[in-house]
């Protein structure tokens, strides 16, 4: 079809559909977009609540009210729906959102290979949740699935390898689906050096995901064959060798914990110049140092491994290797600052969890540069340093971020305002319930405690208390958030958002010199011109 | 959307989705090439699985190496399985035999594969073995007993950071996978 003919084709719908059929069919980005927020937001309610009953059982030394069998279930799935299911796809349902406004295009790439990847993801999750049901219980042994304990699952196994190779697939088209419509579908005036952050970064993301989603579709292949059909990967009674799934594993995991970060990097990227009134600071150093972390993430996967008994010469390189990640990450929280330096600041509700991000994400990063050191590490690995350390980059900087893109980018997409006194409660809650919550467990770790247990030592029990106070603080002030966004998507008291939404917001990108609420379509023809601040 | 554009897409998406079957072929590339690697570097404890000749080593008096033994049977395996020798001093150079004792403690017979591994990993090439029932896969009669020698040595170019060597054997009931094949 041609340019010309486009208006009287067939498929090419100007309004939604009416009806429930308007989210099945759906083909515009936007709608997928929406869906996916929405999926991540009730996943993470899913997840969260496999915390709290985590957290409950924590709460004091002993059983109290489930089996070990199920503690362990309950961690692993934890984990597997935190990540599959609640950030991997709220980051997609921000590229869906943003990434053609950002860029001046009228949709993604592929339209309907988009509406697949949501499905399949919905498809994914679900099969995931159908192993509680099955006999022998939910898979237990831990979201990295090490074999030969991962073998002992009951009926859950296969259920959960297919479930996992449907999650690959969906965000393997997910990525796909972006860095087509990144590299060709660009407004004319954009060029690589002029895009977004949050474009950058995402499409680094992108080819980080279609590395390594198949190598991990491949381990737990394998899982699956050498439980059901006799080969031996990793049984060494058939020349196999455990570690080697660890390497597999890793080689996949370590780009993966950057997939969950790189976005959340680019998010901080978009909001903190907005409300500091500055240009970001840096702006070529962060697009480098963002593809220098996704390099190095590929070459250091096993200091998750330091204790499988390598040699010192193999401890010592990955130890060197992950220290050199320090190095581009603080180039950009010494940007994030200078953005900030000087700027006129105003705190609403995304500035704040954007600053607290910085802040917190330091913390993250911090405790991550003392497990580099490999033989720190022999003290620190699977206690609860670790626990505190990855949820420290995960809830605070990626949650947080999610958040802030959330209030961000609300205005934009409803035509209304949120609440901005509930926003700042929202805030402050969080912020400070999620440091009782995390914070003890990095006592707890020092002090010897494993993870994975459902039981511990009375010694530990003061901050374990603690620490599931904060839990239960937390969980139910998220509660506050859906709140917010129901009153702001049914325009319930709120003030009509301008355009710009953000005082001086249209000199930093192009969605916000769209109208507010974004209209169905936008950028149909490209626009002639794009912000560059940078240069 | 215009044929150009459209083209555009194909052509990149061709390109790209000929990456991820290339890196799901890598994942499995990376089987034999971890195999390929451990065998040159000497990673991870794995000893050689066939017999060296019986060599002559100048015998090294002066230095004296501990060695450790330990058995286990995996998920438990059917078996009684353990060493009279749980430790030893050993000087490098000079040959030792060691015997193992394994039963089948079924009324079937039995095929079972002992799998060595030694501790610290780099030691293992310094480790030689002429003779070891882990070499190959071993039958069982029920309820048979059946008393195994290692014999060995230890290399004396073995380096010198080297005081202790655990040898630990590993014996997996492949019963079913062996009558399957």
């Amino acid at each position: 079809m041609s340019a010309v003919t486009a208006e009287n084709d067939g498929h090419h719908d100007h309004k939604p559909a009416k009806g429930f059929m308007r989210w099945i069919v759906t083909t515009n980005h936007k709608d997928i977009g929406t869906m996916y927020l929405v999926f991540a937001l009730a996943m993470f309610f899913v997840g969260g609540v496999m915390a709290l009953i985590i957290r409950s059982e924590l709460f004091e030394p002993g059983m109290q009210f489930v089996e070990p069998q199920f503690f362990n279930s309950m961690t692993t799935m934890h984990a597997l729906v935190m990540i599959f299911g609640a950030v991997m796809p709220a980051f997609v349902g921000f590229a869906n959102w943003q990434i053609p406004m950002m860029i001046g295009a009228p949709d993604m790439a592929l339209p309907r290979m988009n509406n697949m990847s949501f499905w399949m993801l919905v498809a994914g999750i679900l099969l995931l949740f159908s192993t509680l049901f099955v006999e022998g219980g939910a898979p237990a042994a831990g979201w990295t699935m090490y074999p030969p304990l991962v073998l002992q699952t009951g009926n859950a196994l296969p259920f959960a390898i297919f479930s996992i190779h449907l999650l690959g697939i969906s965000s393997i088209m997910g990525a796909i689906n972006i860095i087509a419509t990144i590299f060709n579908m660009r407004a004319p005036a954009m060029s690589l050096m002029k895009m977004p952050l949050f474009v950058w970064t995402w499409i680094i993301t992108a080819f980080l995901l279609i590395a390594i989603m198949p190598v991990f579709a491949g381990a737990v292949t394998m899982l699956l064959t050498d439980r059901f059909f006799d080969t031996s990967f990793f049984d060494a009674a058939g020349g196999g060798d455990p570690v080697l799934y660890q390497h597999l594993f890793w080689f996949f995991g370590h780009p993966e914990v950057y997939v969950l970060i790189l976005p959340t990097f680019g998010i901080a990227s978009t909001i903190i110049p907005v409300f500091a009134r500055k240009p970001l600071f840096g702006y070529a150093s962060m697009v480098y140092a963002t593809a220098a972390i996704a390099f190095l993430s590929f070459i250091v996967w096993a200091h998750h491994m330091f204790l499988v008994g390598m040699p010192l010469v193999g401890e010592l390189y990955f130890m060197y290797a992950t220290m050199i990640i320090a190095v581009p990450t603080a180039v950009k929280v010494f940007n994030w600052t200078a953005t900030m330096w000087k700027g006129a600041m105003t705190f609403e509700t995304p500035m704040l969890f954007s600053v607290a991000f910085v802040i917190l994400f330091t913390i993250g990063g911090f405790t991550g540069l003392m497990m580099s050191l490999a033989p720190v590490d022999f003290q620190y690995h699977d206690t609860y340093f670790i626990v505190a350390h990855f949820h420290y980059v995960l809830v605070p900087a990626a949650i947080f971020m999610i958040m802030a893109g959330c209030y961000f980018w609300l205005p934009k997409w409803t035509g209304n305002m949120y609440d901005e006194r509930l926003g700042r409660l929202h805030f402050w809650l969080s912020v400070i319930s999620v440091n009782v919550l995390f914070f003890p467990q990095h006592f707890l770790g020092l002090a010897g405690m494993p993870r994975r247990i459902p039981d511990y030592a009375v010694q530990f029990a003061d901050w374990n208390m603690i620490s599931s106070i904060g839990a239960f603080v937390y969980g139910f002030s998220q509660l506050l958030f859906v709140y917010i966004v129901y009153k702001t998507i049914r325009g319930i008291d709120c003030e009509k958002a301008t355009d710009e939404v953000w005082e001086g917001a249209s000199e930093h990108g192009l969605e916000w010199r769209l109208p507010s609420p974004a209209p169905y379509h936008t950028f149909e023809t490209p626009p002639d011109e794009v912000p560059t601040e940078h240069f | 959307m215009s044929n150009e554009l459209e083209r555009e897409h194909a052509k990149l998406v061709r390109k790209l989705f000929f990456v991820v079957i290339a890196m799901f072929g890598f994942g499995y590339a990376l089987v034999p090439i971890y195999d390929v690697f451990c065998d040159i570097t000497g990673l991870n404890g794995k000893t050689a699985q066939v017999a060296v000749v019986e060599t002559k080593y100048e015998i090294d008096k002066t230095r004296e190496i501990t060695l450790e033994f330990v058995t286990s049977l995996n998920k438990s395996a059917p078996m009684l399985f353990f060493t009279e020798t749980k430790k030893m001093k050993v000087h490098p150079g000079q040959y030792y035999t060691v015997n193992f004792y394994a039963e089948n403690k079924t009324n079937k017979a039995m095929i079972a594969r002992a799998i060595p591994s030694i501790t610290p990993g780099p030691a293992a090439e310094y480790f030689k073995k002429t003779e070891c029932f882990c070499f190959t896969e071993q039958t069982f009669e029920p309820k048979q007993g059946k008393t195994m020698p290692v014999r060995f040595v230890i290399d004396p170019d073995l380096p010198a950071r080297y005081k202790t060597i655990t040898l630990a054997y590993t014996f997996f009931d492949n019963t079913k996978i062996s009558v399957k094949q």
